[in-house]
């Protein structure tokens, strides 16, 4: 794929960083505004996006790293699975975090309560969607051009 | 005991950090994720034992996700219930039991037979996701999590269908099973949001106690029928079943066969506890014992006339799954009336949940026979097998046990349940059992054919080098086996301890809402 | 009925998206067809929580006390959203790979499973 004008590689740069960070404001804040983990996943995953479309993959390629996303997904998925086994003793997804409204109110540190596991499942959540999605822009591009110099060989496995 | 409480969310957290932590283990080599994928299915059937274990002895276990309590007390002293809860009555910790084991079996057998293939790491996160998925519909009491562990074991299974990716065939078979299953997702989906606008509770015990049928209910109860009869293969809808079983490959083909008794259990739970005795006139139940009889014998007819292995096993899966419709319906039937249910609808329910765990099994050993010739010989067109039984004999003996529980022989175990249902279907209408005696005598042909053509014969000289396949496929198979011989040895004690409390729970829609409600509303 | 409205357009949309699975030959637009299908259901469910007047459901820092719309179907809404998009793209990488098998993409001639 051949890059695009200069405008739109100019575009592109102003915008493809501001992305990664509109999508982590929408990850943090998920607790008390519209978004959260899926969300802003799906925002941040625009970056690569946004970087494939301008330069086109000839130059992507030479500085994209595959093992960052799928670490990014796995280790979100993980502590997703590692937050939901801390409340144990009381029960599987116990919000072990928060403080109910009422000792909120009466300590006088503000007035919305923590959230607690809430928000930290949504940085979980967050991590793991970006690196979700964006190995999925990356595979699906590939797809389109990997069976272009050869057949579709067979895996050894079909035969004997 | 305090871990006993804890025992429902760990049937569904011991396979998610299994899916999860995988990329991890695959780092260290090839045979350190072989055997996190073996233990932890090993450990997920030991979990659904205990958990059958304490069902037995304390009646229906309840779990909450997330807080102490189960329901939040209302200002006017009502107990309404909000959040996630699992509720483990008998029949579904029968369903769980046979879920895991055919589970287990198809992970000791794909260790090996998936060996020669690659991205084999993404392999065991979705069938761990998938076993995850079909455990989850079976202990969920709120509805729109049952939904959502639908979507989780369907989406897992496209993936794992569509596995063999050079094979057009595989993509193919896929892809037209992903267009009827979301179709029917989507109807899931509406239905249920449909009773969440209608009584604002997600909960199944909550609305069953609040359900009052009208124009809305009848239609929710019509989609969910559907829907769910698309997602068994009954019918009308079977179309993507024989080619999805014989495209996969053969161990997750024995936990696809599994996935489907569990959207049975859905239809189950939806028409005995969610509707039960308000479900008004008898429409639906004839409507679904119609269904079971077009399944018996349009799967059987079809799968007689076949060439390939696993289709033939694919079509056999329509027509038995057609017999437990058949038994079911009739159970549903009965279910106001309390002379009939003593008569005859107690034991069709009894032959009709006895005959899923029975298919379970020899179904799951079957697919795993037929992935076992593909794996030796690199064929599954019955033209071209033959005289395979001297070369392999481990595989011909467990086939023939296999064939002879489906075609419902006397020893084996299919024999027992098809016996209850041919009684009890005879009481209500004679023609019924007439139907499913001719639908198992096709069946008892078509199975004499293949293994008359696969394995008997002179040898070919193609086959010279052929040997038998390795220990892991071996042990998977031969664990399904063990099961069946022990479910055949022993048919009363199975009757009396695994199959009795399942239907007696399925029957007991005010202790399933009890458990949740406090039996006050 | 103005207040039956947008159940009508629900009913609508899943009429449009059940007719294109249904009847079209090409596999793309089957798959626009199942997107269709699901944005009904995804707009039937945010619909369901819908309170005439009803405003934003924030519980801290509320503007006055007036009525909420139900968060419940919204939290429903994304979870069907995201299952949406996981199907979809595993669609439309498998009509790619299908694609390149077959050399067409219309669903009458992708039968070599007959029978």
């Amino acid at each position: 794929m051949k890059p695009l004008s200069v405008v739109v590689r100019t575009g592109c740069d102003l915008f493809a960083w501001f992305m990664v960070i509109f999508g982590a404001y929408v990850i943090i804040h998920g607790d008390v505004t519209p978004g959260g983990g899926f969300q802003g996943g799906a925002v941040v995953a625009t970056f690569l996006a946004f970087l494939l479309v301008a330069y086109g993959w000839n130059t992507l390629k030479l500085w994209l790293q595959e093992s960052v996303y799928n670490a990014m997904l796995g280790f979100g998925l993980l502590c997703f699975l590692v937050l939901g086994f801390m409340g144990m003793p009381a029960s599987f997804f116990y919000n072990f975090v928060a403080i109910p409204a009422a000792e909120v109110a009466k300590s006088g540190h503000g007035i919305i309560p923590p959230s607690g596991t809430i928000a930290l499942m949504d940085i979980a959540v967050g991590i793991e969607v970006t690196g979700g999605l964006s190995l999925i822009l990356v595979y699906m591009f590939k797809g389109i051009h990997l069976f272009d110099n050869y057949e579709i060989g067979e895996e050894s496995g079909h035969d004997r | 005991m305090s871990w006993q409480e804890h025992l429902p969310a760990m049937i569904l957290a011991i396979p998610l950090l299994g899916a999860f932590a995988t990329p991890l283990f695959s780092l260290g080599g090839k045979t350190l994720r072989n055997v996190w994928m073996v233990s932890i299915s090993f450990i997920t059937m030991i979990v659904a034992f205990l958990i059958w274990r304490t069902v037995t002895v304390n009646g229906v276990l309840v779990y909450v996700m997330g807080a102490e309590t189960a329901t939040l007390a209302l200002p006017s002293g009502m107990a309404y219930p909000v959040r996630i809860i699992l509720e483990i009555d008998a029949f579904s910790a029968f369903m769980a039991l046979a879920g895991s084991i055919a589970s287990f079996a198809g992970a000791m057998y794909s260790i090996h037979f998936m060996d020669r293939f690659s991205g084999l790491s993404r392999f065991t996160s979705l069938y761990f996701l998938q076993t995850a998925g079909m455990l989850g519909m079976m202990v969920t009491g709120d509805l729109f999590n049952f939904f959502v562990f639908l979507e989780i074991s369907s989406v897992a299974s496209f993936g794992l269908v569509a596995f063999w990716r050079d094979r057009p065939e595989s993509v193919e078979a896929s892809f037209k099973y992903m267009l009827v299953s979301q179709l029917s997702a989507m109807m899931v989906l509406i239905a249920i949001g449909s009773l969440y606008g209608r009584y604002n509770a997600l909960n199944m015990a909550g609305i069953a106690s609040m359900l009052h049928l009208g124009v809305v209910e009848k239609l929710v109860l019509a989609f969910l029928v559907v829907a769910l009869a698309m997602k068994c293969g009954a019918f009308p809808m079977h179309m993507w079943m024989p080619d999805a079983y014989a495209e996969a490959p053969a161990g997750v083909t024995c936990l696809l066969v599994a996935v489907s008794q569990a959207s049975l259990y859905g239809l189950m739970r939806v028409c005995y506890t969610l509707y039960g005795t308000t479900m008004g006139s008898s429409f639906v139940p004839w409507v679904i014992i119609v269904l079971g009889m077009a399944s018996m014998f349009f799967g059987v007819s079809m799968a007689v006339v076949q060439h390939e292995v696993k289709r033939l096993m694919g079509y056999h899966s329509i027509s038995q799954v057609g017999y437990m419709l058949l038994a079911l319906g009739v159970g549903l039937l009965s279910l106001g009336n309390p002379q009939t249910m003593a008569d005859y609808g107690f034991m069709a329910m009894k032959g009709g949940i006895y005959h899923i765990f029975n298919y379970t099994m020899y179904k799951g050993l079957l697919f795993l026979t037929a992935g076992s010739l593909y794996y030796a010989t690199g064929t599954r067109d019955l033209d071209k097998l033959g005289g395979l039984a001297r070369r392999m004999p481990y595989t011909t003996f467990m086939f023939v046990i296999a064939a002879a529980a489906i075609s419902g022989l006397p020893p084996f175990n299919g024999f027992v349940s098809k016996l209850l249902i041919y009684e009890s279907t005879f009481a209500l209408h004679p023609f019924l059992a007439v139907a499913a005696l001719v639908t198992s005598v096709l069946t008892l042909a078509s199975f004499v054919k293949v293994f008359q053509t696969a394995f008997l014969g002179p040898e070919k000289k193609c086959y010279a080098s052929v040997s038998e396949v390795p220990a892991s496929m071996l042990m998977g198979m031969a664990l399904l086996t063990i099961v069946i011989l022990g479910l055949s040895l022993f048919p009363s004690w199975v009757l009396s301890n695994l199959v009795e409390p399942a239907a007696k729970a399925l029957v007991d829609q005010s202790g399933y809402i009890g458990a949740i409600m406090g039996g006050g509303l | 009925m103005i207040g039956n409205a947008p159940f009508l357009i629900v009913g609508v949309l899943f009429l449009m998206g059940l007719i294109a699975v249904l009847t079209e030959k090409n596999l793309v637009k089957i798959a626009i067809g199942i997107s269709i299908i699901e944005s009904a259901t995804n707009m039937f469910l945010i619909v369901l929580g819908y309170r005439t007047g009803g405003t934003v459901p924030v519980r801290f820092l509320a503007a006055g006390e007036g009525v909420m719309v139900l968060p419940t179907p919204q939290a429903l809404t994304l979870t069907a959203i995201v299952i949406a998009l996981a199907t979809t793209a595993l669609m439309l990488s498998l009509i790619m790979l299908l694609y390149r098998h077959y050399g067409t993409l219309n669903i009458d001639e992708i039968r070599r499973l007959r029978g």
